[in-house]
């Protein structure tokens, strides 16, 4: 029965892990702001940036090649 | 199905007739522009800096997510950020070619915002990164100051619709870091040992066989006690300091039984285990934590995007254009010297008292005094700091500095400096007072009682009736029912300080109004035109003479023309001022302003509302009455709080509405005119000292702010949720005004919830006492019935608000 002991401990120091986990997350602050993550999370990179689109050399597109539909 | 798509966002979420930026209804004509309609120009430049840098995504993540651009201009506003002194103020970190800022920016509002504020860097290629706190409403950019300047990055922001607000505040910034972490961490810890201990103690609540093996149970007691250690300690610190904190002020409140309970419980089960004679009550006293800090942080809610704190500083600029040898180049406002010389550009405000050296100026004081008519002032004069200019440049001469100003003044008063929440006793901590006393009468007379009996059940019984008594769930009915009730009104559009101002508004048997801006709309008057018919050619020429002069009246004249015609040319135009303007249109001589100007006697009686007379070729036409507009739902609101509550007005502003205001207002509403924000302050004292009333003072600018503070509870009113209110205990929106009697009717119900789970959480207590005394509290009877208890009463009054809301219709 003393293995119980054992697995009791070792449960312990894993769960440990986990509240050390939750300290640094609220120590890092990502809990000062619940909304704009879940949002964040959502958006697509680029959407609608195609291979054929011509930009410039600030990034910007050029005129009368705007992206076909 | 990916060509349907796209075609389906060309198509954008458009409601008919409205700007596709901004969502607002387009008046006037729309303007056209890519197949889509704007109501501004300032709307459709942003659409066309999205497009043009392929950004649309904004448009398709929430339906017309821009902000109005609306009469908003800035030329050269920004041109202090130049300065290399102001750019160390606001800039987090400068160095070289990295540079960091954190701006608020109050009309962040949804996904699309978040969006494109943090995809700046494709419209700069300054920008880095840039990052949105959405409850907070900052912005935090990191950019090269090499490649945009700040004053760019922030005209860039401004351009968009994303405007950051910059204020003297900035200049003593304060870092303040979240309170919730700690209590987040406690929360953890609490929940931490509560499961552990609860699963390590399951099979001592069983009977397990397999416990009696000594070896494991000794291993599980030490666990557990080393669990119990920090939420003892770490987690109940809270307790402890309020506990004692109010101990030293001479009142027991509601932390006092819960420190003995908590004290009670580790000790009492330390004892047990060590003296090998149970297996203790960890696993109650980690649940009891565990719900206690929950309950905390239910109560703790705050709008972090709100101020309700502020003062003059968060109005006043931060900076100021100051004219020196020759040279116009932008000071801090602290900086400002008496003598210097400073320029001030249409719709900024003036920060210090002044005089003016321009010829004419037009203030609009409405903010700071209450006034709703913008004042002339001519050469020389002397100008309170804090009203706008309204119209062309002016040049003033600083007379006394900021810090000593005739407005700023107003904040060394006392109802500034005393704390509010501390001067009032709210319902849990009366009741705690005699709970305490009967629980400690209770468990003494218990030890009493076995004594003779049992010694060492004494102690235990004792023990027992402090930990069954602990008022866990009492004090968890309060923050669970104002905590809640908090949030039914804020998706309502009023915004609460803190939970206790429910308990507050609760309370209230006077409401003391403010007129200007609170039961008026502060942006629109009402104009009505009395005489003859005005034939179309005169009304065309009184459109084209308004139109020339920046004068308030007529420029609220001539905007009611602007739909209508189109302006013709004037010939010979003179505007008299203080008087009044005149001109000849198309050979007709026509003249407007005062009645002596325009030589109309004056009709008797009707001197309520400011009026502009008009005299076409010498023979008086008629005039036009300009008055406040009332807002549409104040009849009704003043109808239904004149049956609860002793209704007063209080105004800046001079007596030629109070004809109207009688009529609104029930017979004998006091009502009083030409007051300045210290007899408004004054009055509330009065109010509460002599005649011992509990006040509410409903008001909306920094006149009011002496009222707001010194009151039992103020509101502020809003017509725009991020834009600056003075310092009160809750803000309301102003579309919500009309249902303002429906929230404060809510808190007397919110206060008799709280009442009834009281009482469940008595009965509770009498069933859990009734074992305690008995001597039969037993570990397990202990972790059921505290959770059962807690949950019972948490349940209850967040059920019982959420109905009794949804009956109100405010939910």
């Amino acid at each position: 029965m003393n293995v119980i002991i054992l697995l009791i401990i070792f449960s312990l120091i894993v769960a440990v892990v986990f509240l050390v986990a939750f300290f640094w997350a609220v120590r890092t602050g990502q809990y000062d702001d619940t909304y704009a993550p879940s949002v964040r999370i959502l958006f697509d990179d680029d959407k609608k940036s195609k291979p054929e689109d011509k930009r410039d050399d600030n990034g910007r597109l050029q005129e009368g090649e705007k992206p076909n539909p | 199905m990916k060509e349907e798509r796209v075609v389906q966002q060309d198509e954008g979420p458009v409601i008919p007739g409205h700007c596709y930026h901004c969502g607002d209804a387009c008046d006037q004509q729309p303007i056209q522009f890519d197949e889509k309609k704007f109501c501004c120009d300032g709307c459709k430049t942003v659409y066309s800096i999205l497009k043009e840098n392929d950004l649309c995504t904004y448009y398709d993540l929430d339906s017309n997510p821009g902000i109005t651009l609306k009469s908003k201009n800035f030329e050269d506003k920004y041109a202090y950020l130049d300065s290399e002194e102001i750019m160390r103020i606001i800039l987090d970190f400068l160095d070289g070619e990295r540079a960091k800022a954190t701006f608020f920016i109050p009309s962040i509002h949804c996904s699309s915002c978040i969006w494109l504020l943090e995809n700046l860097y494709k419209l700069q290629t300054g920008v880095k990164t840039s990052r949105v706190n959405f409850s907070k409403k900052e912005l935090q950019i990191d950019f090269n100051p090499a490649l945009i300047s700040l004053r760019q990055l922030v005209e860039l922001l401004a351009t968009l619709g994303y405007e950051p607000s910059i204020s003297l505040e900035d200049q003593d910034k304060k870092v303040q870091k979240s309170e919730n972490r700690g209590l987040f961490l406690r929360i953890g810890v609490a929940g931490f040992a509560f499961g552990n201990i609860m699963l390590l103690s399951f099979p001592e609540y069983f009977g397990f066989e397999g416990i009696q093996d000594g070896s494991i149970r000794w291993a599980i007691s030490i666990i557990n006690i080393l669990l119990a250690i920090p939420v003892a300690t770490y987690c109940s610190a809270y307790y402890y300091r309020s506990a004692w904190a109010g101990l030293r002020q001479g009142f027991i409140n509601i932390d006092v039984p819960i420190s003995l309970g908590i004290l009670a419980l580790f000790f009492r089960s330390l004892f047990e285990i060590l003296s090998q004679t149970g297996p203790g009550y960890f696993d109650s006293l980690a649940g009891l934590l565990f719900f206690l800090l929950t309950g905390r942080w239910f109560q703790s809610y705050t709008y972090q995007g709100l101020s309700f704190e502020r003062d003059y500083k968060s109005y006043f600029p931060l900076a100021v254009q100051r004219l020196q040898d020759g040279k116009i180049a932008p000071v801090t406002v602290r900086d400002l010297k008496k003598g210097d010389i400073i320029q001030l550009r249409n719709n900024e405000i003036i920060p210090a008292d002044c005089r003016l050296l321009s010829k004419e100026a037009h203030i609009d004081y409405s903010f700071v005094t209450g006034e709703s008519e913008s004042q002339l002032r001519v050469q020389n004069d002397f100008i309170y700091a804090g009203g706008r200019q309204k119209g062309e440049s002016i040049q003033l001469e600083v007379v006394k500095p900021v810090s000593q100003s005739y407005l700023t003044r107003l904040w060394n008063n006392e109802a500034f400096a005393s704390d509010k929440d501390s001067r009032y006793q709210n319902l849990i901590n009366t009741i705690s007072k005699y709970f305490t006393i009967v629980v400690l009468t209770l468990a003494l007379g218990g030890l009493a009682f076995w004594f003779t009996r049992d010694s060492g059940k004494a102690i235990q019984v004792f023990a027992a009736v402090l930990i069954v008594a602990c008022p866990c769930a009492l004090s968890m009915a309060t923050p669970y029912t104002l905590g809640n009730t908090m949030r039914i009104f804020g998706r309502r559009g009023f915004y609460l300080k803190n939970a206790q101002v429910i308990e507050k508004l609760s309370l209230i048997q006077d409401i003391v109004f403010d007129k200007t801006g609170t039961i008026t709309l502060s942006n629109e008057s009402e104009l009505r035109y009395e005489g003859d018919a005005l034939r179309d050619e005169d009304a065309v020429a009184l459109a084209s003479l308004t139109a020339n002069s920046i004068h308030p009246l007529s420029r609220r004249i001539a905007a009611s023309f602007r739909d209508k015609y189109q302006p013709q040319p004037v010939e010979s135009y003179e505007e008299t001022v203080g008087k009044g303007l005149s001109g000849r249109v198309k050979g007709k001589e026509y003249r407007l302003g005062s009645a002596t100007f325009t030589g109309v006697a004056l009709p008797p009686g009707d001197g309520q509302s400011s009026m502009v007379f008009i005299s076409i070729d010498g023979r008086p036409t008629g005039c036009f009455h300009i008055g406040n507009k009332y807002r549409d739902s104040l009849r009704n609101v003043v109808e239904r709080l004149s049956s609860a509550y002793t209704l007063t007005l209080l105004t800046g502003d001079s007596g030629r509405e109070e004809k109207n205001l009688r009529t609104i207002f029930p017979d004998g509403t006091a009502m009083k005119f030409d007051q300045k924000p210290e007899d408004k302050l004054l009055y509330i004292y009065n109010l509460q000292k002599e005649k011992q009333r509990r006040v509410l003072m409903v008001g909306d600018g920094l006149n009011d702010a002496g009222a707001l503070s010194q009151s039992d509870a103020g509101i502020s009113i809003t017509e725009d949720i991020s834009g600056f209110t003075p310092a009160s205990d809750a803000i309301l929106s102003a579309e919500s005004f009309h249902q303002l009697p429906d929230f404060l009717s809510f808190t007397g119900l919110a206060r008799k919830v709280i009442i009834s789970s009281f009482i469940i959480s008595f009965m509770y207590n009498i069933v859990g006492l009734s074992f305690a005394l008995a001597g039969l509290l037993t570990p397990l009877v202990a972790a059921i019935l505290m959770p059962l208890s807690s949950i019972t009463v948490v349940a209850f009054a967040t059920l019982s608000t959420n109905v009794l809301a949804r009956q109100r219709k405010i939910l």
